[in-house]
């Protein structure tokens, strides 16, 4: 269980793809680097697209936890 | 490999500028350059007047397909990757003489009028027709 401090939650839950990244992308954009972002999604293409943009973003993916119909991710914006 | 994603769209239904609208974004978000080429009746999809509508061809089925699923608009999308990346939209000159428009007629996501070769010169690698 992490003890991250979460800056921001964006509940993207039922939001089609690529709606739930460009949601992360806008909230990153608009945080300081350290903070950390956790977006709910239950679209299928996050799984994949999400911790793509990160590693290309070069962010840091701390957590993909699947929950009850959804997935949990959590970002530090890193740069 | 080239970097760009070379997008030449020349149909104007929305399932088509959709799908393009969604690579271009995806794109945009990984770092990619994308100069998308207007031809024919995608051009004239974009005519400021119209390009907020969903087009005779998509359909009642379209329509409500569209709304129903809480799909964001292709024009929406096309201005969320111009915003997160360097996305570059071009009306073909031809098609501009063909259906008589001005660069008054059309939507500010336009960025300028190219002719096919401007195209060509810009795009160093695959070119994609939607």
């Amino acid at each position: 269980m992490t003890t991250t401090e979460i800056s921001r939650s964006i509940d993207a839950r039922g939001m089609p793809c690529p709606g739930p990244l460009m949601s992360l992308i806008g909230a990153i954009r608009e945080s300081q680097v350290g903070d950390v972002i956790e977006v709910l999604s239950t679209d299928e293409g996050s799984k994949t697209d999400i911790p793509a943009w990160i590693a290309k973003a070069q962010h840091e993916l701390i957590e993909v936890r699947p929950d009850d119909g959804f997935a949990r991710f959590v970002v530090r914006k890193a740069r | 490999m080239s970097d760009t994603f070379s997008l030449a769209l020349f149909s104007g239904t929305d399932d088509k500028l959709q799908a393009a609208a969604v690579l271009t974004v995806g794109a945009a978000a990984m770092g990619r350059d994308v100069n998308v080429f207007l031809q024919y009746w995608a051009l004239d999809a974009f005519r400021a007047d119209r390009i907020h509508g969903v087009s005779p061809e998509a359909g009642p089925e379209g329509a409500v397909a569209m709304r129903d699923q809480g799909k964001m608009h292709w024009s929406e999308l096309l201005r969320q990757a111009k915003d997160i990346g360097q996305v570059r939209v071009y009306a073909c000159s031809d098609s501009m003489e063909m259906f008589h428009i001005t660069t008054d007629d059309l939507d500010p996501l336009i960025d300028g009028v190219w002719g096919v070769a401007s195209f060509f010169a810009e795009a160093d690698g695959p070119v994609t027709f939607i």
